[in-house]
């Protein structure tokens, strides 16, 4: 497959990192001047602009929080005056308040570069017609993949979010060959097509999936009923929106573009940097956004980087997929746990035929967690045999059990009784919340 | 004879088997009989219906899972001793009955037997060499 930019994506070790140490130094200067709060820390830590001078000086840099993003809303953050501010994104604030991005001309310059290198790196041309799943609006999905397709020439379907049968309709009618949503969404689009017998009047060929977590078996899944190659994208809006890291052709890690965004792996408890290869939580800085840029931003995301050579030639480091989120994980019985715990045994119990769908209720009674697992019947699960339904259950209660270290209670209910989002799976019910 | 049976997932929630029964009345679909096996978490309903693949097919749209299973159906002479003598023969040519509950054929008026084993196509050659009333499909089916 091309590179669309290997004077850059190809761009070796050394200059590299010659590159990022002048960006962070440019942006540290530029922030001291223009944003408060990082002013605030800088002093605080007793740090001066010129302090920064290369990429490994990152280290001695404050940390930034989700909290600041509430703190200083709605523009508080934002280093450049309104008037070059071009667009604002906003995340839907189902954990308290809102938070407000900002971006100028630049900066949606290089987050439409960010995902057309991407799309260059796994086939995507001007002859392709991409639909776009994700929801268009305050949301970073739509918008995002809908420069980067452009950019490449590509004809675009601003399908956004719901509707699945339209959706389906218009895939089928315009032709599209690319399909961009969350992987849930996708496997409900798949199912639903099947269900419609539509399935053979797609031309897919490529799906680009993110925004939430997905596991390797849910990829074959979605590839096999779509008939499709499906690629992993992450991002998060604090640092741009999706393509902040992406899969190339050969689905092994998504390549963070390095020269916008420097990573670092952190041990969440004592912050400590950790070297490459171990498991910790991702921290992001970004090295050329104007609008909206962040120093050690905390992502939340727990995850790894891989910096051995990938077989496309790019030299950026690769993000292994991240296993969860520091505020995903529910804390059961003192367990830590990671719902894609669960979501990969139901993967694996009877072959990858279950559909993947379930729920996990959490809830306290007389003192003590307990964990609930709503788990969808389907036709090829059942029998007309009290027992073999019962070993089912046993089998899955046995398989969390030793993956959890943590007895659950199984349920099977019937297909479709889950509800399922159009956009984010509603996957954790913790009802702890205020129990004793 | 054997005849279609057929088998449907019902999750363990108030009203499942409510919904499962309006559902077949609203498209015309008579049960002759019906028998619940359940455990604490789920339960299996079987039923002789006068449409089997109608019935899947209309619970199948409503998100209800069922299954169409095979199961030997006999006559039974109204006598002392007339299970008993069914049963004798099965366990005689060593077939194991999995389950098995009773209905009248709204068709025909005749009382009849539902029968499971290990063993099918056995336990048909049993019946048919026993002294058990024949029945027809159309006892059964609307045909
Ligand atoms: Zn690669």
């Amino acid at each position: 497959m091309p590179i669309r930019q290997p004077e850059i994506e190809c761009l070796n070790a050394e200059e590299l990192k010659d590159m990022q140490g002048k960006l962070l130094s440019s942006q540290v200067k530029r922030m001291y001047e223009n944003v408060v709060c990082f002013r605030g820390r800088m002093d605080e830590a007793g740090l001066k602009p010129d302090d920064i001078k290369c990429i490994e000086d990152i280290g001695k840099l404050p940390f930034s929080y989700k909290s600041d993003l509430r703190d200083y809303y709605p523009f508080g953050l934002f280093a450049v005056p309104m008037k070059n501010i071009v667009r604002t994104h906003a995340s839907s604030g189902t954990t308290g308040k809102r938070i407000v991005v900002g971006y100028t001309a630049k900066d949606l310059d290089v987050w439409s570069d960010c995902i057309a290198r991407m799309l260059t790196g796994i086939g995507v041309t001007d002859d392709d017609i991409v639909q776009v799943s994700f929801g268009y609006g305050l949301f970073t999905g739509g918008f995002g993949l809908h420069g980067g397709a452009e950019k490449v020439g590509a004809t675009v379907i601003p399908m956004s979010s719901g509707n699945t049968a339209l959706q389906i309709q218009t895939m089928a009618d315009f032709g599209a060959t690319v399909l961009c949503c969350t992987p849930s969404y996708a496997m409900h689009l798949g199912e639903e097509a099947k269900r419609m017998g539509m399935i053979d009047s797609l031309s897919l060929r490529i799906g680009i999936f993110g925004a939430e977590p997905w596991t390797e078996e849910m990829r074959e899944k979605i590839e096999e009923t779509l008939h499709i190659k499906a690629y992993d994208i992450y991002g998060l809006s604090e640092i741009m929106g999706p393509g902040v890291a992406e899969e190339c052709e050969y689905q092994c890690g998504m390549h963070i573009w390095e020269d916008h965004f420097y990573p670092e792996i952190i041990d969440p408890d004592t912050c400590e940097r950790l070297p490459d290869g171990s498991t910790g939580e991702l921290v992001l800085t970004t090295l050329t956004k104007e609008g909206f840029p962040l120093i050690r931003y905390r992502t939340r995301d727990i995850c790894r980087l891989n910096r051995t050579p990938c077989r496309c030639g790019r030299t950026h480091v690769r993000l292994m997929k991240p296993q969860g989120r520091t505020d995903d994980m529910l804390i059961i019985r003192g367990v830590n746990v990671f719902p894609s715990q669960i979501e990969e045994v139901l993967m694996h119990v009877s072959g990858n035929i279950i559909t993947p769908n379930y729920q996990i209720i959490v809830d306290r009674v007389n003192h003590t967690d307990t964990l609930d697992v709503l788990v969808e019947m389907s036709r090829e699960l059942f029998a007309d045999n009290v027992k073999s339904v019962e070993n089912l259950e046993k089998s899955i209660t046995e398989q969390i059990r030793s993956a959890l270290g943590l007895s659950p209670r199984v349920h099977l209910v019937n297909p479709n009784s889950i509800i399922r989002s159009e956009g984010k799976a509603k996957r954790v019910i913790d009802k702890r919340e205020g129990k004793i | 004879m054997k005849i279609k049976q057929l088998s449907v997932f019902l999750e363990n929630k108030p009203g499942q088997l409510c919904v499962m029964t309006k559902l077949l009345a609203e498209n015309e679909i008579n049960i002759s009989a019906i028998s619940l096996a359940d455990t604490s978490g789920f339960g299996i309903v079987r039923m002789i219906v006068d449409d089997p693949e109608k019935a899947q097919s209309v619970l199948s749209d409503a998100g209800i899972i069922g299954m169409i299973t095979e199961v030997s159906a006999i006559a039974m002479n109204d006598v002392p001793g007339g299970l008993s003598s069914v049963l004798n023969a099965l366990s005689a040519a060593q077939v194991n009955v999995e389950y098995m509950y009773a209905f009248v054929s709204v068709r025909s008026g005749k009382a009849l037997m539902v029968v499971q084993t290990d063993a099918i196509e056995k336990a048909e050659s049993v019946f048919q060499s026993s002294d058990l009333h024949a029945i027809s499909p159309s006892d059964i089916y609307r045909i």
